[in-house]
C-alpha cells in the first residue's frame, strides 16, 4: 500500500504556521527569476497565486479556458468571505472560526490546516481592501458584517451580493499587473489536457488552445492546480457550464490521490428545476436565510392544494405554517448549516409536504422581515437577489399578497436543494503539493480544510488563503533545491509523447460517430448521481449506481456523437465530451467513496446511518480518516483506498448540536 | 410560475466558420421551446437538433448563465444582450417573445472585437486596457488593517456601483462609434473614489485612455447608448468623471 505523510509541523495547533514559516527553505531573489511555475486556473485560487508568485520574482505561465482571467467561476461568488476579525466585538477569534469550520464540517477536516486558515483569513481582508475591493461599509465608514450558516458571530464580509467578482477583480487587478511587468503569461482560451511528467515530478502540461484545436506544450519547474470544483458530474448544479474536473483527473491518473469524492454539498436555497431542458440551476445566497424563514404547510391538505395549483403560499395563514427549521434546530434556527437545512427540506418534502407541481419545493418568506423592517430596508439588502428570482420564475418575491386576521403576507420565493460545492478533491499535504512531486492543488480542487461539508462564505477564504498566503510560501520549500535544475525542453520526448497521446485521445472521441450527443449521456450521468448519490444514499442505491455509471461509461465509449473531425479546429462538442469522459471518471469515484463510508457525515448522508430524529450519525471509530483513492493504471481498475488518519488535539469531537 | 406551453420561434443566426471567413444569416425555423425556458437554453436546443443532423452546433460564448461572469454577449434584435433592461442575455427568457416570432441573432460588431467564429468575438483587447493601468500596485502581505483607513459610505457604495461593470462589451457593441468610453470610465471611477487609488489617479487614466485609443476604439460623442443597453446599468457620470480625471491629468503634464 502506498503511503501517505501529510507534512504537519510539529507544535501545539496554534504555532503549527508560524513554526513552519520560521524554518521552511526560501528561495532568493535572484534564484526565483530562473524558475518557471505552471498555474492552471485564474479564479480566487489561481489569480491570488499567479500574482503573488510573480510578486515574489518567479516567472508564471497562467492558463484559463474562459476568454479572460476575470470570467473564473469564481466571479459567480455571491454572498460573502468569512474572517476571524472580531471587528463586531460579539466575541469572534482566530479559534472561533477554527472551532466553527471544523464543528461545520463535521469534524472530517485536518485541524492543522483549518486552524491555518483561520490565522490567515483577517490578512486576506486587509490584501482586499489595499487593492481597491469596495466592500459594504457602515455610516461611520467601516467595514459592513453579516452572518452566515453555522456561525453564531457576524463575520462574513461582503459587496452587495457580488462578493466573488469583487473579490475576483481584485486577483485579476494584481494579476494585470503582473502580466504588464512581464512576469505573468498569460493564455486564455486554453484547456490543460494532461501533466508532463519527468523522472517522477510534473515537470509541465499540454494544453489545448480552444481557438485553434491544436496542443500546445509548456514546462515549468513545478505545476499548480487550481481549477475548481467537480459539482457539474450531476449535470444540474449552480456551477458555471464550464466548470469541470478534467484536470483534476488528469492529475489523478497520474497518481494524485483522490480524496473523500463523496463530500458533496448540496446547497438549501436554490431555484427549483422547472424542466428538462434546463442547463442549469440558480442559486439564492444564503445571505437570505439572515431575514428569510423557510417553511411548508403544517397540514397535508394545504401542500396537496399547493401541488395542484389550488392556491398560493400567502393563502396560508401563520397559524398553518411550519417553519421546520426554527422548530428542529431551535439554537441556529434558519442558519442551520447546508447540508442540515437541504436534508431537512428533503424530509418535509419526501413526507409529501412540497409546495410546487412537483412536490420537490420549500417556501423561504420574507413577511416578517417587511413587516418588521419595511420593504425598502428589505429590498437595499436583496433587491438584486429579488429582480434575479423574478426574471427567472415570474415572481416578485417582495410583493404584498394578501392580509389575514391582521398580517400581512407577501410573496414567498420557492427554494431546494441543489448540487454547489465539492469539498473532496485532490489530496494534498500541509503544504498543498499533491501525492505526486512538484504538482500542487489550491483552492476548490484540493480537498483541505471543509472536512464533509463547508459553511458558508469559506471557500472565498480558501481560495484567497491558499493562493495569496499559503502556497507561496510552502512552494519555496520545493522549489528551493531546483534551483540548479534547468528549464526542461519542451521538445523533449516526454512533452513530445504527451501531447501525441492527447491527440490520440481526441482523434477516439471524434471517431465514435455513435448516436447520442454530449449533452444526452451527461443528462443521464446526472440523472444517476442525483437520484443514487444524492442526498440520500444507501448501500443499494450505491451499488446500483456503479453498475449504471459502468454501463454508462460504456455507452459513452461505443455510442458519443461528436460532429466534425479532428483537423477542423474549434469543436465545442469535442470540448465537452472530453469533460464528459472524466465527469464519468469522478461519478464512479463519488459513489465508490460514499460505499465505503459505513456512516454519515456532513455532506455525505447514508440512510442507514441516522440516529432516531433523523440526523446523521458518524461513526469516529472507524472512519476517522481522509478517504484516499489512488489509480491502479487504467480507468477499468477499482482504485485503492488508503486511508490518512485524522489526529484531533486542540478540538473534542463531538456530536454536532445546532438544537441548543 | 412553470408553465407548461410550449411555443415555436425561428432564429435567423448568424454563422461564420471563423475570423476570416466571410459569415452569412442562416435561418432555423420552428424553433420549439417555452415560455419558462432561457435563451440560451433555447439555443441549447437547436444546437442540440443541428447536431443530432450531424450538422455543426452554433457558437456563442457563455458560462455562468447568472448574470455575472460577462462571458455571454449577442446582439439580439437589434440590442446587446436582447430586450429586457438591465439584463444579460443568459438572463433572457423566452417570455419576452411572441410565439412564431423571428429572432435575428449575432454576434457584437465593432472593430475592436473581432469574430473568432459564428457569435464568438475576441474581447482580449478589454484584457489590454485593464493591464494598462486598473490596479493599485500593491504587493501582497503589507497591507495594513483593513478599518485603518475609514472611507465614507457614500464613496464606497458608489465605487462599488462602477466596479459592478461586468467587462462583457456591450456598450461597445450598442455605440456607433464603437467607444469603450464607458467600460474604462468604469474602473477609472472606482479607484477614483476610493483613497487606495488615489495615489497612481493621475498615471491610471491616462494609460488606459491611451491603450483604449491605441486598440482602435471610437471616440465618444455622448449618445448615450451605451448606458441604455449596459446590463449592470453603467452610469455615464462615470464618463463625466472619467473627463475631469483625465483633463486634471493633463493640466499636471
Ligand atoms: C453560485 C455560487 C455562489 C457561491 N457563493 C459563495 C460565497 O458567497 N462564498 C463563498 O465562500 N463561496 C461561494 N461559492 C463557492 C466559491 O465560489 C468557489 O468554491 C470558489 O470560487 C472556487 O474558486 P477556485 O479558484 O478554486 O476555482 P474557480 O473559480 O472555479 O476557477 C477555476 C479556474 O480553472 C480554470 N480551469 C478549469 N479547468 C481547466 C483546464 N483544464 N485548463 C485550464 N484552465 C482550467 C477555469 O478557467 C478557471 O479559471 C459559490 C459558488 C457558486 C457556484
Ligand atoms: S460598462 Fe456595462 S456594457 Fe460595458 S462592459 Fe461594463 S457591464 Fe458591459
Ligand atoms: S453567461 Fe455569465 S453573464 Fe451571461
Amino acid at each position: 500500500m502506498a503511503e501517505i505523510n501529510s507534512k504537519i509541523p510539529e507544535g501545539p495547533v496554534a504555532e503549527k504556521w508560524t513554526n513552519y514559516k520560521a524554518h521552511q527553505k526560501l528561495v532568493n531573489p535572484a534564484n526565483k527569476r530562473k524558475l518557471d511555475i505552471i498555474v492552471v486556473g485564474t479564479g480566487l485560487a489561481g489569480a491570488s497565486a499567479a500574482s503573488t508568485l510573480a510578486e515574489m520574482g518567479f516567472n508564471i505561465l497562467n492558463f484559463c479556458i474562459q476568454d479572460s482571467p476575470r470570467r473564473a467561476h469564481s466571479i459567480a461568488a455571491q454572498g460573502g468571505i468569512n474572517a476571524a476579525k472580531n471587528y463586531q466585538n460579539d466575541g469572534d477569534s482566530v479559534y472561533r472560526l477554527f472551532y466553527d469550520t471544523v464543528k461545520g464540517g463535521d469534524y472530517r477536516a485536518r485541524e492543522a490546516n483549518v486552524y491555518r486558515l483561520a490565522e490567515v483569513s483577517a490578512n486576506i481582508i486587509d490584501q482586499c481592501v489595499a487593492q481597491g475591493v469596495p466592500f459594504a461599509r457602515e455610516y461611520g465608514g467601516l467595514l459592513a458584517n453579516r452572518s452566515f450558516g453555522g456561525a453564531q458571530v457576524s463575520r462574513t464580509f461582503y459587496a452587495k451580493g457580488q462578493t466573488g467578482q469583487q473579490l475576483l477583480l481584485g486577483a485579476y487587478s494584481s494579476l494585470n499587473r503582473q502580466i504588464k511587468a512581464g512576469k505573468v503569461k498569460s493564455f486564455n482560451r486554453y484547456e490543460m489536457h494532461d501533466i508532463v511528467m519527468i523522472d517522477g515530478r510534473a515537470r509541465g502540461i499540454i494544453a489545448k488552445n480552444l481557438v485553434t484545436g491544436k496542443f500546445e506544450r509548456f514546462a515549468a519547474h513545478a505545476v499548480v492546480l487550481a481549477t475548481g470544483g467537480y459539482g457539474n458530474t450531476y449535470f444540474l448544479s449552480t456551477n458555471a457550464m464550464g466548470c469541470n474536473c478534467s484536470a483534476a483527473i488528469a492529475a489523478f491518473r497520474k497518481g494524485a490521490y483522490m480524496a473523500n469524492p463523496s463530500y458533496v454539498q448540496i446547497h438549501p436555497t436554490c431555484i427549483p428545476v422547472h424542466g428538462d431542458k434546463q442547463s442549469k440551476l440558480t442559486l439564492m445566497s444564503e445571505s437570505l436565510r439572515n431575514d428569510g424563514r423557510i417553511w411548508v404547510p403544517k397540514n397535508i391538505e394545504d401542500a396537496k392544494k399547493l401541488q395542484r395549483g389550488e392556491i398560493k403560499g400567502s393563502d396560508i395563514p401563520e397559524e398553518n405554517r411550519d417553519y421546520y427549521l426554527e422548530r428542529r434546530y431551535p439554537a441556529f434556527g434558519n442558519l442551520v448549516p447546508r447540508d442540515v437545512a437541504s436534508r431537512a427540506a428533503k424530509e418535509r418534502c419526501d413526507h409529501g409536504f412540497g409546495v410546487n407541481n412537483t412536490g420537490l419545493a420549500v417556501f423561504l418568506d420574507f413577511s416578517e422581515a417587511i413587516n418588521r423592517l419595511g420593504i425598502d430596508v428589505v429590498r437595499q439588502r436583496y433587491g438584486n437577489l429579488f429582480d434575479m428570482y423574478e426574471e427567472i420564475t415570474d415572481v416578485n418575491p417582495g410583493q404584498f399578497a394578501k392580509e389575514i386576521n391582521g398580517v400581512k403576507y407577501y410573496n414567498p420565493m420557492m427554494i431546494f436543494p441543489a448540487i454547489h460545492y465539492t469539498m473532496g478533491g485532490l489530496w494534498v499535504d500541509y503544504e498543498l503539493q499533491t501525492s505526486v512531486k512538484g504538482l500542487f492543488a489550491i483552492g476548490e480542487c484540493n480537498f483541505s480544510d471543509h472536512g464533509a461539508n463547508r459553511l458558508g462564505a469559506s471557500a472565498l477564504m480558501q481560495g484567497l488563503a491558499d493562493g495569496y498566503f499559503v502556497l507561496p510560501y510552502t512552494i519555496q520549500n520545493y522549489l528551493s533545491d531546483q534551483i540548479t535544475v534547468p528549464r526542461f525542453d519542451p521538445n523533449s520526448k516526454e512533452f513530445m509523447d504527451a501531447q501525441a497521446k492527447c491527440e490520440k485521445e481526441q482523434e477516439a472521441l471524434i471517431k465514435i460517430k455513435g448516436k447520442r450527443s454530449v449533452d444526452s449521456i451527461h443528462k443521464e450521468l446526472g440523472h444517476i448521481m442525483w437520484e443514487y448519490v444524492g442526498m440520500g444514499r444507501t448501500k443499494e442505491s450505491l451499488e446500483t449506481a456503479l453498475k449504471k455509471l459502468k454501463e454508462l461509461r460504456q455507452e459513452f465509449e461505443k455510442n458519443l456523437f461528436v460532429p466534425g473531425t479532428v483537423e477542423e479546429g474549434m469543436n465545442v462538442e469535442l470540448d465537452k465530451a472530453f469533460h464528459l469522459r472524466d465527469f464519468i471518471i469522478m461519478g464512479e469515484l463519488i459513489a465508490r467513496d460514499a460505499l465505503s463510508r459505513n456512516e454519515s457525515c456532513g455532506g455525505h448522508f447514508r440512510e442507514e446511518y441516522q440516529t432516531e430524529e433523523g440526523e446523521a450519525k458518524r461513526d469516529d471509530e472507524n472512519y476517522f480518516y481522509v478517504g484516499c483513492w489512488n489509480y491502479q493504471g487504467n480507468d477499468e481498475k477499482e482504485p485503492e483506498l488508503i486511508k490518512e488518519p485524522l489526529t484531533y488535539e486542540a478540538i473534542k469531537v463531538q456530536t454536532r448540536n445546532y438544537k441548543s | 410560475m412553470a408553465t407548461d406551453n410550449t411555443m415555436k420561434v425561428n432564429l435567423k443566426v448568424w454563422r461564420q466558420a471563423d475570423s476570416k471567413a466571410k459569415g452569412e444569416f442562416k435561418l432555423y425555423e420552428n424553433v420549439e421551446t417555452t415560455p419558462d425556458t432561457s435563451f440560451l437554453e433555447t439555443l441549447d436546443i437547436l444546437n442540440e437538433t443541428l447536431v443530432e443532423k450531424g450538422e455543426e452546433p452554433i457558437v456563442f460564448d457563455h458560462d455562468c448563465r447568472e448574470g455575472i461572469c460577462g462571458m455571454c454577449s449577442l446582439f439580439i434584435n437589434g440590442h446587446p444582450h436582447g430586450p429586457a433592461q438591465g439584463a444579460t442575455t443568459c438572463q433572457l427568457y423566452m417570455r419576452r417573445f411572441k410565439d412564431g416570432e423571428t429572432i435575428t441573432v449575432e454576434p457584437w460588431r465593432s472593430a475592436a472585437f473581432p469574430v473568432i467564429k459564428d457569435l464568438m468575438v475576441n474581447r482580449n483587447a478589454f484584457d489590454q486596457i485593464q493591464q494598462a493601468g486598473g490596479y493599485v500596485s500593491f504587493n501582497c502581505g503589507g497591507a495594513q488593517d483593513a478599518n485603518a483607513i475609514p472611507i465614507s459610505k457614500v464613496d464606497a457604495d458608489e465605487a462599488m456601483d462602477s466596479a459592478t461593470c461586468i467587462g462583457c462589451g456591450a456598450c461597445v457593441a450598442a455605440c456607433k462609434n464603437g467607444s469603450a468610453m464607458l467600460f474604462v470610465s468604469a474602473k477609472v471611477s472606482q479607484f477614483a473614489l476610493l483613497p487606495q487609488g488615489r495615489v497612481e489617479a493621475v498615471k491610471r487614466v491616462k494609460s488606459m485612455v491611451a491603450k483604449m485609443d491605441e486598440l482602435g476604439f471610437g471616440n465618444c460623442t455622448n449618445t448615450r447608448a451605451c448606458e441604455a443597453e449596459c446590463p449592470k446599468c453603467i452610469s455615464i457620470s462615470n464618463i463625466a468623471r472619467m473627463n475631469r480625471e483625465f483633463i486634471c491629468a493633463k493640466f499636471k503634464d
